[in-house]
């Protein structure tokens, strides 16, 4: 293998060079090692293309025989209903539609006032349809920790694997000062569009997915050891659940003095200043930082060979 | 007793709250913190349902600080702090007496997230349950997607996965098609919450506008929300997903999952559309024929079937079916018959899954009936609780399906040009249910075949579970008068 | 057929929901029929939009000020959209998980043959 003989100080394009010979090895080599000892029954396992003979000699279930048809009849049916459907529907852009109505109205006009956010969008799923994007911000967790739950292999860190994935590019220097002189403008936009999400178009999931790229940058840069020291297993995990609690309970506060009549301590600031809106701003923190945490979260699984 | 009101909103910001804090924590405290969870909503969905009984009123509650058309709702009478009482319940009931199974299906290390997946679950329940807007409820029915897939992945077994694949290919499309009924219906009113929604739509039927696509509109969320609980052609991936998850998982599944999804599919006919209008647009024949054939069909499926829990997942998809020609025949008595039968449904089949599991476990850990023969003498408490369970499904008297299936059969009768199908389909499934389960229990209770397995001794949890869960069939069999009334109040605050 | 025309893009967003709808269920492949299922969020996504635009009007961010309801399109699809945006992307990471898993077990991403194998496993047993 080539990989063991790489040194420090190989120009970044004879490294990517040999990491792409090094990756054909390594997939002939997974293959191999993958047929041998992980399935019950390797010798019925077939490789790749390579058709199971049940197929061929029809023993499948009636429900597989019918299921194309069935399927193909109710795709044709729901699609001719809902073509059909969508000629009827009232006028694209037209500006007498239903949907422009009371609701529409005072989400435009009173929006800003009521919810000190400049953005009308952030404004209407941060606070006058706040329960939904509680339960949009649960979804991406509740994926995630499924998502942990299939991958995440606890039994086996696969140390052979590991070394395919050890291909930070931390000793190029083109790479490292590049990512030296990049990474603080990528962190400070990602910190921007967070932070100016009740301002501008952007918010939590966006702001939360640079500044996630931005820590996976920062770990292929810097080497994964230097970026385990600023955010290690235990702070993404401590961050995200605190993150998450925080944005339930202050919506619960929120929830709670709305619904009861009381008066909120929380107002809503002068719109167009950056610390107005209300709660707007930190459950946009939140959302951010449960993102970033997530996203740099499953690359340092994978990084460590748990994934 | 207002503060009363903030029940609602505490027990679902706890279970959002305890479901992260879970995630970080040890499997044993995970599982203290659910179970203490599910108490509380418990009691407190209970304290609810005795509220609503007593005032007879429905109490809206805002979501924040704006007012109905604007800002989210939750709204809650009778039916919906009833059914989170129950549903929290049968899920207690599963996670204690699937706990064996639990510990060995699931890997240590994921242990913990079986429990964060069982809060989200419980938070969605409870916000399917009582919000009174529609987007949110489609939000939630995606929560519950991804955590019922949750619950069914922690076992890592092929088969398993493979079901998971299946089970999510048939929810995303469902959910793709209720999210565009959903889309088209605010195109038309303007609204997502349920109440001006309701207004709009009876509005547009009166002027006759847009009538194609508001009826394609429901017609698809319906449609969506049946596919997600099992309805009749979209009912093959339950066999799968419900014979392949560990126990604890394919009650959950099947007695709370499937029910939740009808539930809302209840609300959007009795709440969005109005029963009146829902019934102009002539969907409640299809439900009526989807369900009639599910009876048959499902019930012939369950009768071939070699493996217990299919066999169960199959009796499953006949059960829903009873609930959808219910929904079909579209009478408040019909209505009164599918909730009853989400009730008796729900008790029942988390009942049979938990005693199927500790028979197999008594029989080698086998499925199948022939090693089967025998397994209720080898253990004797889940074979009773086993043949609780069957007699209940089968319909005889003093046990709650028997009620259900009573429910059923007057509301039929009372309905001229449905009548007499829907009486056949009754009877011919009942007795292709006695057929299956008489079948299964006498197999179950035979001395013959004995000699292989040794006695088995259930867990002390399996034996309270279904203690729990046969005295409640029983009581609500015997007394089923009270929790008839008190379904019926609810349906009348529903519409 | 006019209404066609003038209601091109929601009609367009339905032609994509078919393609999607349809490859999500008739493909064999794993990652085809994911394909399929993001093409069938996003064609929602698009549909969804497509309700909340007013011609000749500009995004809901108020700018100088001017806070009148002719001015900006309807703010709420927009809001809706985003919610559904991140409930595709959640669904698509397990549907992705899923298939890495299977692919890892069987080899094969045809669900025809992990169907054949799996139930060639249990039979095993």
């Amino acid at each position: 293998m080539k990989k063991k003989s790489r040194t420090k100080n190989q120009s970044l394009f004879a490294r990517i060079q040999s990491f792409l010979d090094s990756q054909d090895d390594r997939l002939t080599e997974e293959m191999e090692r993958d047929e041998e000892p992980e399935p019950p029954h390797e010798s019925k396992l077939p490789v790749w293309g390579q058709t199971v003979e049940g197929l061929a000699s029809g023993e499948i279930r009636f429900f597989d025989k019918i299921y194309p048809f069935a399927a193909f009849l109710l795709a044709l049916f729901i699609i001719a209903v809902l073509l059909v459907t969508a000629s009827r529907l009232p006028r694209f852009g037209g500006d007498s539609n239903p949907a422009l109505n009371e609701v529409t109205e005072r989400y435009l006009e009173d929006g800003m006032e009521e919810t000190g956010a400049v953005n009308l969008v952030t404004g209407i799923i941060l606070d006058y349809r706040a329960f939904d994007t509680l339960g949009e911000s649960h979804v991406l967790f509740t994926a995630a920790v499924a998502v942990l739950v299939l991958l995440f292999d606890a039994a086996t860190e696969k140390q052979d694997l590991l070394e395919n994935r050890d291909y930070d590019l931390a000793g190029d220097t083109v790479f490292r000062e590049g990512v030296r002189f990049l990474l603080p403008v990528i962190l400070l936009f990602g910190v921007y569009v967070v932070l100016n999400g009740h301002l501008s178009p952007g918010g939590g999931f966006s702001g939360g997915a640079i500044l996630g790229a931005g820590l996976i940058l920062h770990s292929l840069g810097y080497g994964f050891a230097a970026t385990e020291k600023l955010v290690n297993r235990k702070s993404y995990g401590a961050l995200t659940v605190c993150s998450l609690c925080f944005y339930s309970l202050s919506k619960a506060y929120s929830f709670f003095t709305g619904a009861n009549h009381l008066p909120s301590i929380i107002t809503s600031g002068v719109p167009g200043r950056i610390f107005s809106a209300g709660l707007i701003l930190p459950l946009n923190i939140c959302v951010g930082i449960v993102v970033a945490c997530t996203m740099y979260g499953f690359f340092s699984l994978y990084k460590r060979g748990r994934i | 007793m207002s503060w009363m009101n903030d029940i609602p909103l505490f027990s679902l910001i706890a279970c959002l709250v305890c479901a992260a804090v879970s995630s970080v924590l040890k499997a044993r405290a995970a599982r203290n913190v659910t179970l203490g969870l599910l108490t509380a909503v418990f009691a407190g969905a209970v304290a609810l349902t005795a509220r609503g009984v007593l005032e007879n009123t429905n109490v809206t509650y805002w979501m924040g600080h704006y007012p109905a058309p604007w800002g989210n709702e939750i709204r809650f009478g009778i039916l919906e702090p009833f059914l989170t009482a129950l549903f929290s319940g049968v899920i207690a009931a599963c996670i204690v007496g699937g706990n064996r199974h639990l510990l060995s299906d699931v890997e240590e290390v994921h242990l913990n997230r079986y429990y964060v997946m069982l809060d989200l679950l419980l938070a969605a329940i409870q916000a399917i349950a009582y919000t009174n807007d529609i987007f949110t409820a489609y939000v939630f029915v995606e929560i519950s997607t991804l955590a019922s897939c949750g619950i069914m992945i922690l076992r890592h077994t092929g088969r398993t996965t493979l079901a998971a694949v299946r089970y999510m290919i048939f929810s995303l499309v469902g959910s793709g098609l209720f999210l565009m009924g959903v889309i088209i219906l605010y195109d038309l009113t303007g609204h997502l919450l349920i109440v001006p929604i309701h207004e709009k739509l009876v509005s547009l039927a009166q002027s006759g506008n847009y009538h194609l696509p508001m009826t394609v509109s429901i017609a698809l969320m319906i449609l969506g929300l049946g596919i997600k609980s099992g309805m009749f052609p979209f009912h093959f991936w339950m066999a799968d997903t419900y014979g392949a998850s560990t126990p604890a998982s394919s009650g959950i599944l099947s007695g709370v999952v499937s029910k939740i999804y009808i539930f809302l599919a209840v609300k959007v006919i009795t709440r969005v559309t109005g029963t009146e209008l829902f019934y102009e647009t002539g969907l409640q024949n299809v439900l009526y024929g989807f369900g009639i054939a599910a009876m048959i069909v499902a019930s012939v499926s369950a009768l071939r079937e070699n493996d217990v829990r299919r066999m169960l997942a199959w009796s499953s998809a006949a059960q829903v079916g009873y609930i959808y020609m219910g929904l079909g025949l579209g009478t408040p008595e019909a209505m009164l018959a599918v909730i009853y039968q989400i009730l008796a449904h729900s008790l029942t089949k988390a009942l049979l899954f938990l005693s199927a599991s500790s028979l197999s476990d008594a029989s080698g850990g086998s499925h199948s009936f022939h090693d089967l023969q025998g397994a209720a003498l080898r253990n004797v408490p889940a074979g009773i609780a086993f043949t609780t369970g069957a007699l209940s499904m089968v319909g005889i008297p003093l046990f709650m399906g028997f009620v259900a299936k009573y429910l059923f059969m007057t509301a039929a009768l009372h309905v001229e040009n449905k009548a007499l199908l829907a009486v056949v389909a009754l009877v011919v499934s009942a007795i292709l249910n006695t057929a299956y389960f008489l079948r299964t229990v006498i197999r179950l209770w035979a001395s013959e075949g004995n000699e292989r397995f040794s006695p088995f001794r259930p867990s002390a949890g399996l034996v309270a579970a279904c203690a729990v869960l046969v005295l409640a069939n029983l009581a609500v069999g015997y007394y089923s008068q009270p929790v008839i009334s008190v379904i019926q109040m609810g349906i009348n605050l529903l519409g | 057929m006019a209404s066609f025309l003038t209601n091109n893009v929601e009609v367009v967003a339905i032609v994509l929901f078919s393609i999607g709808f349809t490859s999500l269920l008739l493909h064999k492949n794993l990652v085809k029929k994911i394909i399929g299922l993001n093409i069938m969020d996003t064609a929602v996504d698009l549909f969804l939009a497509s309700m909340g635009y007013v011609q000749g009007k500009t995004a809901p961010i108020v700018e100088n000020g001017i806070v009148e309801a002719s001015s900006y399109i309807n703010p709420l699809p927009s809001g809706l959209v985003l919610t559904s945006i991140v409930v595709s992307v959640s669904v698509t990471a397990l549907m992705l998980a899923l298939t890495v898993r299977l692919y890892h077990r069987y080899h094969t991403l045809n669900v025809d043959e992990i169907y054949l194998l799996a139930r060639e496993e249990v039979r095993r047993k």
